[in-house]
């Protein structure tokens, strides 16, 4: 108990860099995501901009990233971060390596909740003469506002736990700390410390995303 | 010049697996509707009534003709190019499609935002669509806040709202209760009176056609079998399957199992006689039989209106009072009188005789 007072300064810097990764990867994920389902939604059969080809290459892709492990992800993007954001290690490589994962993860969901929008709404749009970017924008994520809330609500729990694998590549975050200060000096009192910290977290967004989206579909 | 005018279209759909055979939705169909018009289409589901008028506003392209809007032939024209097409055709649905998302007046607006109007122009405009549909209460509330005929007319008043010429109505009361669908058609002719809009209305309910279409063109398996006035069509049909439909709403000529209940039950002879319009003098053509002594019975039948002019069929069962004994089958003694009385009456209106 004591050590872990001794190190509360280092317990606020942990959750301040999981705010930071969480914070920007849930920024670059969900607009990668929302890309990639757009451009799964879209390219469809019988959908706006129907591509056969275009589809099938998106959803080989989706299908190819998202089975990969983490942590192994994390190694196996390594040189695509060092050619992005010049470096591998850190925290900045792995907002780049966790956005990437993420952008896939969320594609799917995005595109099943695009799915749930009723094609007559669509249609009824094309009939006042809307064009695709204006149905986009003022049709398609309007009407799926509220299950795409809770689906970046789910996807914020994923991002919190690929964070915490951060520390593997030198990136900070509560994972780290409960991985150098807890696990590794065999001091339990401090891992869940970090756990609980994580879990307040969590539950304080799941709490906000449920809200926003009871607003959404005014339920 | 027709407002909307279909010549030679069909829409093909490639064959659903390998190897099978193109699907056509629509075959070769030509259709002429003048502005004015309250223009029906009825058919079975799947006779493809709902792909032809979305053919008209292109939602659907087409596979081969011309289809004329206002003279312009808008089957090949680029999608970007038939926005500006679309805005002059509101089209209403079966689901009335309404934006979840957006209150009843932000539904009405859509399409004036769409159209780029200023928003002086969309307010002023959403609130009197909003009257006209008699629901100004209902401004700032949610589609899932209303009743299915609510909805229809929020959807109504959306369709309306950029001022088209056009009108498409698929389905629009078939997912309402017979009340509900009385008030949207009262509401459609008002729009057609009030604002001459031209109505194409898709339907399987031949009671919608009877109500407010002036012109119908029956369709069965992508083909305009029968068109015409409502009335021509409805007191006289050609085809099959139009006799059918008329057959749901007025009750005509009886079918063979009516038929074997009534030769049952009234051992004479039977005919048929068809009454059209005021050219058939119902009290002439009882009176025949009244003045030759012929008892009638009316034993199926009725009398529709449509359009202010009545038509019809009735059955009925012949019996001479005055050779009760005689044997009734036709030809033989004692049905001399009957087959005289209705020697005259063929003179006044068709006569089937029933066997």
């Amino acid at each position: 108990m004591e050590s872990l007072i001794e190190l509360l300064p280092q317990l606020w810097k942990a959750a301040g860099e999981t705010l930071y990764i969480v914070g920007l990867t849930l920024f670059f994920g969900g607009l990668g995501g929302l890309i990639v389902g757009l451009g799964l939604y879209l390219t469809r059969g019988g959908s706006l901009l129907a591509n056969k080809p275009v589809f099938v290459v998106l959803n080989l892709l989706v299908n190819f990233v998202r089975p990969i492990p983490f942590i192994i992800f994390l190694a196996a993007a390594q040189p695509l971060a060092r050619l992005v954001v010049g470096t591998g290690i850190g925290n900045n490589a792995i907002i780049f390596t966790i956005s990437l994962a993420a952008s896939f993860a969320m594609g799917r969901i995005v595109e099943q909740n695009l799915l749930t929008v009723t094609p007559g709404v669509i249609e009824a749009a094309r009939s006042v003469g809307a064009g695709t970017a204006r149905i986009i924008f003022t049709v398609l994520l309007p009407e799926a506002l509220g299950p795409l809330i809770l689906g970046y609500t789910f996807i914020f729990v994923a991002l919190v736990d690929m964070s915490a694998v951060a520390g593997y590549v030198g990136g900070g975050g509560l994972g780290n700390f409960a991985l150098l200060y807890g696990y590794r000096q065999f001091n339990p009192i401090v891992t869940w410390a970090a756990v609980l910290l994580i879990i307040v977290l969590v539950q304080l967004v799941q709490y906000l995303g449920n809200t926003l989206a009871r607003k959404a579909l005014r339920r | 010049m027709a407002i909307v005018e279909l010549r030679g279209v069909s829409k093909v759909y490639p064959p659903h697996e390998k190897g099978g055979s193109d699907v056509v939705a629509i075959d070769d169909v030509s259709l002429a509707v003048e502005a004015g018009d309250v223009y029906g289409i009825i058919g079975y589901s799947g006779a493809g009534k709902s792909t032809l008028v979305r053919l008209v506003n292109a939602l659907e392209r087409s596979t081969s003709g011309e289809i004329l809007i206002n003279g312009q032939d808008i089957a090949g024209l680029p999608e970007r190019e038939l926005r500006t097409v679309r805005l002059g055709i509101g089209m209403i649905f079966q689901q009335f499609n309404l934006l979840g998302s957006r209150s009843v007046a932000a539904n009405v607006s859509y399409p004036l935002e769409v159209a780029h109007r200023p928003k002086a122009e969309r307010v002023k405009r959403v609130a009197e669509m909003l009257d006209f549909v008699g629901l100004a209460d209902k401004a700032r509330a949610y589609p899932d806040q209303l009743s299915g005929g609510q909805k229809q007319r929020v959807g109504i008043a959306r369709a309306l709202a950029s001022q088209p010429a056009i009108l498409l109505a698929d389905e629009a009361t078939s997912a309402l209760d017979p009340e509900t669908t009385h008030e949207v058609l009262d509401l459609l002719t008002r729009v057609n009176r009030e604002f001459g809009v031209t109505i194409i209305v898709i339907t399987h309910e031949m009671d919608v056609i009877q109500t407010i279409a002036s012109k119908v063109a029956v369709m069965d398996q992508g083909r305009v079998i029968e068109r015409g006035d409502v009335f021509d069509v409805f007191s006289n049909p050609q085809q099959p399957a139009s006799a059918r439909f008329v057959s749901t709403v007025v009750k005509g000529i009886p079918n063979p199992d009516e038929l074997a209940v009534l030769r049952g039950r009234h051992p004479g002879r039977i005919v048929t006689l068809a009454f059209r319009d005021n050219a058939v003098d119902q009290a002439r053509v009882f009176g025949e039989f009244a003045r030759a002594g012929i008892g009638f019975e009316v034993v199926f039948g009725g009398i529709n209106e449509v359009q202010g002019r009545s038509f019809g069929h009735l059955t009925l069962a012949l019996s001479d009072a005055a050779a009760t004994d005689a044997p009734t089958t036709p030809g033989a003694g004692g049905t001399d009188r009957i087959d005289a009385v209705l020697d005259r009456v063929r003179t006044l209106t068709t006569v089937t005789e029933v066997r």
